[in-house]
């Protein structure tokens, strides 16, 4: 019973880490229609930031998030208006090449700036503790909390602000957005910062427990692809479930099935997801 | 002048260059050995070209593939003992049969949804290899592929005829796609691509068709990777990772993708322009990667699609200059053939 609350811990703490990646990349794809390839990037670039921020400038580890944050989101803009609004028009394949073409840039420019070394985040946090019988540590709690907070301020933004009623209003409805006089390029960019600075926070919650390195970034941009189609392209709550799904799935499959094959776990479930639902569990069917 | 530089003396040019080539490089092992490898990559491009070029399907699963071809041609001829030439026929049989399975399933998504999906089965044709260790040597891989087995007074030692051999079985795949494209299968592909709603109204069967594509695609991806088995004789599990992929795609894409040519000359710029860089090795995406990116923007159809268009710009050019009342369908045609 222990073991198994342990993993269900666990799981929560993966699946915190998959739902902020994945609500960024499903709110592009809600408003853009793209899945956006190069997100792992962005993750890549967020966690490196923080890790720079705390080591070059000496800030604290919040402060560093922040900066990283705000960085991220930058970039993540760059990325909006200098390859996918170009790209808007173009047939269904060319966004993502570019995208391929952005994430082999940046995978080689962390390499050169940072080196290919494994490097530790060390935060404040990395005291271990013990809660009703569960060994965990403060960073693994904080990494819940932070996802927590994070996901209910990204609901009050989405529902109670203009701005964040027009990213919903745009991604229920392109054509209908336009008519009421939503400035499109405005909220494409609105989301791909909100995207980026998610990403960012993610790479930063997580990397104090699972390193920094240049390849950071692929198999976490895979699981979040996963959780996106579990949970339906475009939804936010699916994301939200889409990630405890696998998060849970992984941490236990890896204690009762195997550790070696815990990655597999994850990519099998979706295999087996969109063979028998092409188009994720939640799919509303609008795309 | 044009008579002399038209498109059969060129291809008949090409075609003189890459025999003579070895000759011109006998001593030369290595550059041998580089354009052997490019000839390899190249079918497997062509492959690729099939499929997402001329299908308007990007599957992004095709070094797996191209590594399920390797691994086949490896385990059977180190492990089973097998000849190389049955190893290489039952490679590409076995990447058919597992592309045909895949491809019942993946081919059920649209899209984004088939991209993401082929990834994923990318990844997972990885991961099996890499952890299937009794199987594939896992992360050691396997080693000491022997080369092909001789034919009668044919032998295989030399890189000399290992490249004659590649350049044999790279003149079979362009001549085979070249058949596809021209023909009413290569056509009904093309509809495909260009609205698959359009392609059905008209009666096509699309379901089949993507799928006969897929399996023909992965063939190509099988035979290159066993062919790359017996060239490289070491094969480890990253030729099934996302960089492989992901270097496929970049040559296809700066070359031409859906151009008949493009495959050919994206393939062999990056090879050699590799070459030289070869002290910047490790930060080469540094500049691959924006060109990857840039191209897509502003030259979607490559090197090939460029220069297609400059060519169709002169042309009309001239005409208008000539004051000739021929419209400028003659040229239209010559794109819409996609050559």
């Amino acid at each position: 019973m222990e073991l198994l609350l342990q993993q269900l811990f666990n799981g929560l703490t993966l699946g915190s880490v998959y739902i902020l990646v994945a609500i960024g990349l499903t709110l592009v794809f809600g408003i853009l229609h793209v899945p956006n390839f190069a997100h792992g990037a962005l993750y890549l670039i967020g966690g490196y930031l923080t890790l720079m921020a705390m080591k070059g400038l000496g800030v604290h580890y919040f402060v560093a998030i922040i900066i990283s944050m705000i960085s991220v989101a930058l970039i993540a803009i760059l990325m909006e208006r200098l390859v996918f609004n170009p790209l808007r028009n173009a047939p269904a394949i060319h966004d993502k090449i570019a995208a391929i073409g952005m994430v082999l840039f940046f995978d080689a420019l962390v390499s050169l700036i940072w080196g290919n070394d494994y490097q530790r985040m060390i935060t404040p946090y990395g005291d271990s503790v013990t809660i009703f019988g569960i060994a965990t540590s403060y960073q693994r709690i904080l990494v819940i909390v932070v996802a927590v907070v994070v996901v209910i301020l990204l609901q009050l933004f989405l529902k109670k602000t203009m701005i964040g009623a027009s990213i919903i209003a745009m991604a229920q409805n392109r054509e209908g957005a336009f008519l009421v006089g939503i400035n499109a390029n405005a909220v494409a960019m609105m989301t791909f910062a909100i995207s980026g600075a998610l990403a960012a926070i993610a790479a930063s919650i997580s990397s104090p427990i699972n390193l920094v390195f240049p390849a950071m970034g692929h198999i976490v941009i895979l699981k979040a692809f996963v959780v996106v189609i579990i949970g339906g392209m475009g939804s936010v709550p699916g994301a939200i479930i889409g990630g405890l799904i696998l998060g849970i799935t992984e941490s236990l499959g890896a204690t009762y099935i195997s550790n070696d094959y815990k990655d597999m776990i994850a990519f099998l479930l979706l295999i087996i997801i969109m063979t028998v639902r092409p188009k994720g569990l939640f799919a509303k069917g609008v795309y | 002048m044009s008579k002399v530089l038209n498109k059969r003396n060129g291809i008949i040019a090409v075609l003189i260059l890459s025999l003579l080539f070895p000759l011109a490089f006998s001593d030369n092992k290595y550059v041998l050995y580089i354009m052997t490898l490019a000839f390899i990559y190249i079918i497997a491009i062509y492959g690729m070209n099939i499929l997402a070029g001329y299908t308007g399907q990007l599957s992004l699963a095709h070094a797996g593939f191209f590594a399920i071809g390797a691994y086949s041609v490896g385990v059977l001829t180190t492990k089973a003992g097998l000849n190389f030439w049955l190893a290489l026929l039952l490679a590409v049989l076995i990447t058919m049969g597992i592309g045909f399975a895949l491809g019942i399933i993946a081919l059920r998504t649209k899209e984004h949804f088939f991209a993401i999906y082929t990834l994923i089965a990318g990844y997972l044709i990885y991961l099996l290899i890499y952890k299937w260790e009794g199987l594939t040597g896992g992360v050691r891989g396997l080693i000491g592929i022997p080369i092909p087995n001789a034919i009668g007074p044919i032998k295989f030692e030399s890189p000399i005829a290992m490249y004659y051999l590649v350049l044999l079985f790279l003149l079979l795949s362009i001549f085979v796609t070249v058949r596809i494209v021209y023909s009413l299968t290569g056509r009904t592909y093309n509809a495909i691509r260009n609205s698959e709603e359009l392609a059905q109204t008209l009666g096509i069967n699309t379901k089949i068709n993507k799928l006969v594509s897929f399996v023909i695609s992965v063939s190509f991806a099988g035979l290159a990777g066993g062919l790359y088995a017996s060239l490289v004789r070491f094969i480890g599990p990253e030729i099934a990772g996302t960089t492989m992929v992901f270097t496929f795609l970049m040559y296809l894409i700066v070359g031409g993708i859906g151009t008949l040519a493009g495959p050919i000359i994206g393939t062999l710029l990056f090879i050699w322009l590799e070459q030289y860089l070869q002290s910047f090795q490790e930060h080469k995406m540094l500049i691959f990667g924006p060109i990857l990116t840039l191209i897509v923007i502003f030259y979607p159809r490559g090197i090939v699609g460029a220069i297609q268009s400059l060519m169709g710009y002169f042309r009309t050019r001239k005409k208008e200059s000539s004051k000739s009342y021929k419209t400028n369908s003659e040229s239209t045609d010559m794109k819409s053939r996609e050559v």
